[in-house]
Parts: structure tokens; C-alpha cells; sequence
């Protein structure tokens, strides 16, 4: 079958069941649109390049699936590298096209070209130019399976317009392309290993990361933890891995962890590392964290063994398979725990968890953000897919939004994105129609790609915005307030719009609360709605995000608000 | 920890902009590369490197690590700790003056430097060694006046795999 470019383009995405994508046109893929026209794949046009990317990684981080993105050659492409580098941080399977100008003026300087391939090396897992027909469709090929294979992460693929107008014949059968799977191993000398530490462990705990989630290993973990008591913390990244309600569940550890995380992490005799990179603002000091624990990590990544912590017993393969063969293992080697040591370690947690437990205080006639977040909770039974922006609304939905589900918090850990939240929501409201999409926003963050409201208004795309508006940048601020003397260098927003009045304009609908009494019926009414919202909470503007590690400390050296400093 | 000079041997798959990877993962994490070599093997579409960069263990391992993620990356081996020849290669040009043709000519012979071109007006030699040999020649040549040199990176085989 002869085919020209653009239609190997559509071809292979239909076979790699992609059911959509989101892209901005121009110049060099003009001819990719005309196809797309012709074609009955679902396109979302954004209002800026790095939208389509935050969107199309929304839908990737809530689906499993590859996130797909189109764009044009120039500013199209460089539009899309802070998407890449979020998605990137965070090893989020993406595909980006991006159109290319003719392969006879690549390194003219012609109208339009820049060289991405160039520019997203170092924040892609793999990026090609495709410099001919004939390598089209392998080539598409094989970025989908780079993208989702081992650890996933974003492919760029560019795309110059010649090639794409060029015919030639095309077989699926016949395409070809590199294998990178590579086959799980299992290693049953090191599940001896783990089965002898845990069994000398008095005080054991899981650390659970990103790369559970990634790698679909939820089940595997609840099951290790609840079946053997063995608690759970996680990172930022791995929230809705472990059930957010079991009473195993110790909340997020490190730099805006549950004191009760991070005390844990701090006494623990053998932790147990899934998935995690170990990230400075989980760690704190190096040298003081996990102190007292043999520790064992297991990750898919031999690049993230021993980059941060030293550990003493590495496992490098796939977090569901790995949990499994321990799963296996411990099960034939009949191990159980010492029911009374075990008792002794969880009435300890407890008791850290009762002295400090996470709180904050709602009096008064200021909405605390935090009381807008567990009001959220309360109201969608937590059955919600939340995405955030950056900063203290981040830390606070962190904390207060039970996640009982994977795939269900989705926010950019990694890279720390402002502007990610709203075109995020969009692509996971593109995937799940029927559920509750809500980004929990800060009033500068959204500012950041607020144009996306009218893409939302455009498809109808009923995502939910609820802006905690405390008229300040205000994780900069909380760092100035406890680093900087209150000297509150450029971070007031209170010059700002209108939001009720700029969502209405944008064809949405626009609410405010102001007193923590009408925050409820806000809510209600917010989600009640199959329409784009953008609910406006005046919010506490000098509220902190508590308990907090200063950088530098060790992470059992919280700082705990109006409460003393405990240790 | 003790730094020290690691030889790297990188096996990878001949595509266009390979090196500027491998170049790019090195550079963008805070990595020299003191020397660099790179051709293809006996099959067109692979590609050797042999780069020497200096670090303590935990550096080197985490440069093979970090290089070890790259899709064109085919296999990673720190030749350091087993045992390998070096060699590099160098041409020098010398000019000929009346002062040092003599001269010249009998370093020549002596050491059996290989002569590429010789003319009237100057002299080409080839020069293999290891860097010690290739240090050691050079510092001879400079006494009888270098005109110009290139020298290639260090290449390394290991003895048995
Ligand atoms: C693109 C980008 N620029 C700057 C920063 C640095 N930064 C981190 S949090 C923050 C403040 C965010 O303010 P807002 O969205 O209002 O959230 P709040 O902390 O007030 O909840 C800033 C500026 C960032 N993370 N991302
Ligand atoms: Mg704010």
C-alpha cells in the first residue's frame, strides 16, 4: 500500500490504540492538520504548545497510557521543553511530534527551524529526526515502546515537512524496531537477603515512590504491608499507591511530611525503599536519614541505586515483579512477624502520631486552605482525580486529600511546574468524563496558563478549578517569612484579576467564597455542575504549610508552626 | 575518595548524534572527558568509544549508570579494573633548520620514530605508545623544535573478556 507521511503518521497512531491527542498547528505541519482533518482521531486544540504537553502528560499519568502531543517546528517546539522536562523529572510516558522544516534547509537557519532535537536531549528519554520516509513508521514505532518501556519517559520525535509528504509503501507487518524490554530476573539469593533483615527487624517500614505507580505495583505493596503490618510512608510522587485511610499509612515523609513520617523514618531498624529516587527534599541531610536502618531499595533504574542514599541492599527490576517474588518468597519461608515486637513499634507510631498529628486550626471569618481541601474530600467521598499546581496548594492537597487510589493525585513532583495543574486536568478529564477532574490551584500558578480555560470551554471539558487565592507566591513567601525576615521581595499577588469575573469571560463558570461558611455550598455547587468551574477561595494569606524540614536538617528536626520545636 | 582516571569503553549503536549524547550526559552532570575516541567496530552500525574521565568509584559508577540509561548505549565497561593495553598515536611536523636536520636525523634513528613525509624544508613522524612513551618522545621532540602535533585520544582493548 503506497501511503504519503502524514497518513504512516495517523496509521501507527491508530495502532498503538492512541484515542487522542492534543496539538497547536503551523507552518510545517500544515499537512499533518490537512490529515487529521480527513481523519476521525480526536484532537484537543490547547491555547499554548506547553498546555498540549502538561495535558497530554495529565492523561498519560491517569490512564498508564502514552500521553500524545502535535506541534509546529520553531516556537511550537521550544513552546513544549518545559512540558518535556516536567514530564521528564517525573518519567511520564509521552510522545511529542513536533513538525520540522524541510530537510534541505535543516541547518539554513530557514523561517521557523530550531533545532529541538538539540534543545530537548538532556530532558527527553530519547528524541529522533527522522531524515527519511522510509524510517517513518519504525521510527514512530519505536518511540512508543521507548516511551513505556523499563523507566518511561518522554520521546521526542521531529518531523521535517518533506518527509512527511513523500509517499512510500507501507506494511505494518513490515516494520521493524529495536527491543529494549528487558526480561525480569528474578533474584531469590537477595529475597533471602530481605527475608533475614525483616526477620531481625524490630522497627520495619516501607517507603513507597513514583515508581510504584508507574511500574502498577499498588496492589503488591498493600498486600506486603498489610499482611506482614509492616507501615507505609511515601513520597510526593507516590500518594494513592497505598490506601490514604489505612491505619498503616504514615502520610508523605521528608521536607513538608507528617511528623509521624518522618519520626518513623528516623527510629526505623530495616526500611523498605519501592520505586523511590531519594529526591533532596525527601531526605533531608543524607547523613542523618534512616540512620538506624539497614535498607533495602528496589527500582527499575540502576542510575538511581546509590545516587543519594547508600543503601546495603540494592534490587534492580521491575517494583511488581520484584514485589512479587518477595511476596512468593516470604509466603514458602513461612515468615512471620514477632507479633509483640511489631505491636511495640505501631503503638510508638502512634503515639507520635497522637502527640503532633496533622492539623490545622479553621476559626475564625478567614478560610484556612487547608479546611477547603478536606471539604473537597468530604464531598467526593474522595472518589475525585485531583491535580495541582506548585507550592503551598500542592504541599496542603499533599497532606489533607486522603488518596486511596493510584493515579489519582497527579501534580508535577520532579521538576515543580507552576502552570502544570489546569492543562493537566484537562487531559485527565479527557480520559475519565465521568468522574471528578479538580485542580487544586494557587492564584499565581494558574496565572500560568490560564489560556487553557478556553480550551476547557471550547470541548465542554467540565474540570473543576478550586483556586486557593491567598494573594501571594506563597511558598516563596512562607520561605521569606521563616528565611528572609518577612522581607516579602516581589511575591505579593494582590494585583491580580478579577478570577470569578476572567472565568466568565473565558465562557466558564466563576464562584467565590470568602467566609469559611460558604465554602461548602460553593463546593456543592461547583461539582455539581458538567461544566468548566473556577471556584475563587479567599483564603488565610499568611497560612504556612506545617510541619517543615529547613533545608539542611536532618528530617527529625521539624519546624511546627505556633508549636515549639519537637525532636 | 580518591580520584583517579578511569578508562571507559562504550559499545553503541552508530547513530547520528551519539556522541553528542554521550558528550551531553557527561558534560550536563558536571563531567570532564580528558580524551575521547570514537569509530565504528567491524559491523558499520556500532560504534566504539573510549573516553578517559577521572573520579572516584562511586563517580565512575554512576557516569556508567548515567550512560547506561541512553537508548543508543549498547554495553558500558570500565577497562581500569582489569587488565588492558593503551595506546595513542601522535604526528608531529618538525621544521628542518640547518641547526637541527642533524640532529633530527639521528633522534630519528635512535628512536625509531616511523617517518610518514620527509622533505627538504621538514620531516612527519608517526608515534605510537602509551602515554608514557608518547609523553617521554614529545618531550624530546620539543628540545629539536615541534612545529605542529596531533595527537588522537587513548584507545584501549582489554586482554580477555
Ligand atoms: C514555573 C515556575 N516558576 C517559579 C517557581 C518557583 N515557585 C515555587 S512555588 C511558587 C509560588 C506559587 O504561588 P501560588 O501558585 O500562588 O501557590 P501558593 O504557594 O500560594 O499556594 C513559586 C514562584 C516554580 N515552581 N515554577
Ligand atoms: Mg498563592
Amino acid at each position: 500500500m503506497k501511503l504519503k507521511g502524514t497518513q504512516i503518521l495517523l496509521e501507527v497512531l491508530k495502532e498503538e490504540n492512541v484515542d487522542i491527542i492534543f496539538g497547536y498547528p503551523g507552518g510545517t505541519v500544515l499537512d499533518i492538520y490537512d490529515q487529521l482533518y480527513k481523519s476521525d482521531l480526536k484532537h484537543i486544540l490547547v491555547r499554548h504548545e506547553q498546555g498540549a504537553v502538561h495535558a497530554a502528560d495529565g492523561y498519560a499519568r491517569a490512564t498508564g497510557k502514552v500521553g500524545v502531543c502535535l506541534v509546529t517546528s520553531g516556537p511550537g517546539a521550544t513552546n513544549t521543553v518545559t512540558g518535556i522536562a516536567t514530564a521528564n523529572m517525573d518519567s511520564i510516558p509521552l510522545v511529542v511530534f513536533t513538525g520540522q522544516v524541510p530537510t534541505g534547509l535543516i541547518g539554513n537557519d530557514a523561517f521557523q527551524e530550531c533545532d529541538i532535537t538539540g534543545i530537548t536531549r538532556p530532558c527527553t528519554k530519547h528524541n529522533f529526526l527522522v531524515r527519511n520516509i522510509e524510517e517513518l513508521a519504525s521510527t514512530i514505532k519505536e518511540a512508543f515502546h521507548i516511551a513505556r518501556s523499563g523507566r518511561p519517559g518522554p520521546v521526542l520525535v521531529d518531523l521535517p515537512k518533506d518527509v512527511m509528504a513523500t509517499q512510500t509503501d507501507y506494511d505494518p507487518a513490515n516494520v521493524k524496531f529495536r527491543n529494549y524490554e528487558v526480561a525480569h530476573k528474578p533474584a531469590p539469593k537477595k529475597m533471602a537477603k530481605v527475608f533475614d533483615m525483616l526477620q531481625a527487624a524490630k522497627k520495619p517500614l516501607i517507603i513507597t515512590g513514583g515508581g510504584v505507580i508507574l511500574g502498577k505495583a499498588s496492589e503488591e505493596l498493600t498486600h506486603l504491608s498489610r499482611k506482614y503490618q509492616i507501615p507505609v510512608t511515601g513520597t510526593l510522587m507516590s500518594l494513592g499507591s497505598f490506601p490514604g485511610s489505612d491505619a498503616l499509612w504514615l502520610g508523605m515523609l521528608g521536607m513538608h511530611g507528617t511528623y509521624y513520617a518522618n519520626m518513623a523514618v528516623s527510629h526505623c531498624d530495616f526500611l523498605l525503599a519501592v520505586g523511590v529516587r531519594f529526591d533532596d527534599r525527601v531526605t533531608g541531610t543524607i547523613e542523618t536519614f534512616a540512620a538506624n536502618a539497614k535498607i533495602v531499595h528496589i527500582d527499575i533504574d540502576p542510575s538511581s541505586i546509590n545516587k543519594n542514599v547508600t543503601v546495603d541492599l540494592p534490587i534492580i527490576g521491575d517494583t511488581k515483579a520484584t514485589l512479587k517474588d518477595l511476596l512468593r518468597f516470604l509466603e514458602e519461608h513461612h515468615y512471620a512477624q514477632d507479633a509483640a515486637s511489631r505491636k511495640t513499634w505501631l503503638d510508638e507510631i502512634d503515639e507520635w502520631r497522637e502527640r503532633v498529628p496533622l492539623t490545622y486550626c479553621q476559626n475564625g471569618e478567614v478560610i484556612k486552605p487547608q479546611y477547603v481541601i478536606e471539604t473537597l474530600h468530604k464531598l467526593t467521598c474522595g472518589d475525585a482525580l485531583i491535580t495541582t499546581e506548585v507550592g503551598q496548594n500542592q504541599m496542603w492537597t499533599a497532606q489533607f486529600f486522603q488518596f486511596d487510589r493510584p493515579n489519582s493525585f497527579i501534580s508535577s513532583g520532579g521538576l515543580g511546574t507552576m502552570g502544570f495543574g489546569l492543562p493537566a486536568a484537562i487531559g485527565v478529564k479527557c480520559a475519565f468524563p465521568d468522574k471528578h477532574v479538580v485542580d487544586i490551584a494557587g492564584d499565581g500558578s494558574i496565572q500560568m496558563n490560564i489560556q487553557e480555560l478556553a480550551t476547557a470551554a471550547q470541548y465542554n471539558i467540565a474540570v473543576k478549578i478550586v483556586l486557593l487565592n491567598n494573594g501571594y507566591l506563597g511558598m516563596v513567601r512562607q520561605w521569606q517569612e521563616l528565611f528572609y525576615e518577612k522581607r516579602y521581595s516581589h511575591t505579593d499577588m494582590t494585583y491580580a484579576p478579577d478570577f470569578v469575573k476572567l472565568a466568565e469571560a473565558f465562557g466558564i463558570i466563576g464562584l467565590r467564597a470568602t467566609k469559611p461558611s460558604e465554602v461548602e455550598a460553593v463546593l456543592k455547587q461547583g461539582l455539581s455542575v458538567n461544566k468548566p468551574v473556577l471556584m475563587d477561595f479567599r483564603v488565610s494569606r499568611e497560612e504556612c504549610v506545617y510541619p517543615m524540614v529547613r533545608p539542611g536538617e536532618s528530617i527529625s528536626q521539624m519546624t511546627l508552626g505556633s508549636r515549639e520545636m519537637i525532636n | 575518595m580518591e580520584k583517579k582516571a578511569h578508562v571507559i569503553s562504550i559499545l553503541v549503536h552508530n547513530k547520528p548524534d551519539v556522541l553528542a549524547r554521550i558528550a551531553g550526559t557527561l558534560g550536563g552532570k558536571g563531567y570532564n572527558i580528558d580524551s575521547l575516541c570514537v569509530n565504528t567496530t567491524t559491523q558499520n552500525d556500532i560504534s566504539k568509544i573510549v573516553m578517559t574521565t577521572a573520579g572516584s568509584q562511586a563517580t565512575i559508577t554512576r557516569i556508567e549508570n548515567q550512560l547506561q540509561r541512553l537508548v543508543d548505549v549498547i554495553s558500558v565497561d570500565d577497562l581500569t579494573n582489569v587488565e588492558s593495553i593503551y595506546r595513542e598515536m601522535v604526528l608531529v611536523r618538525l621544521n628542518l633548520t640547518a641547526q637541527n636536520s642533524e640532529p633530527v636525523k639521528k633522534a630519528i634513528d635512535m628512536n625509531k620514530w616511523k617517518v610518514i613525509v620527509s622533505g627538504d624544508k621538514y620531516v612527519i613522524v608517526e608515534i605510537t605508545g602509551d602515554k608514557t612513551q608518547i609523553d617521554f618522545s614529545l618531550a624530546r621532540l620539543e628540545s629539536l623544535g615541534i612545529t605542529d602535533i596531533t595527537r588522537t585520544g587513548l584507545i584501549a582493548l582489554k586482554l580477555e573478556d
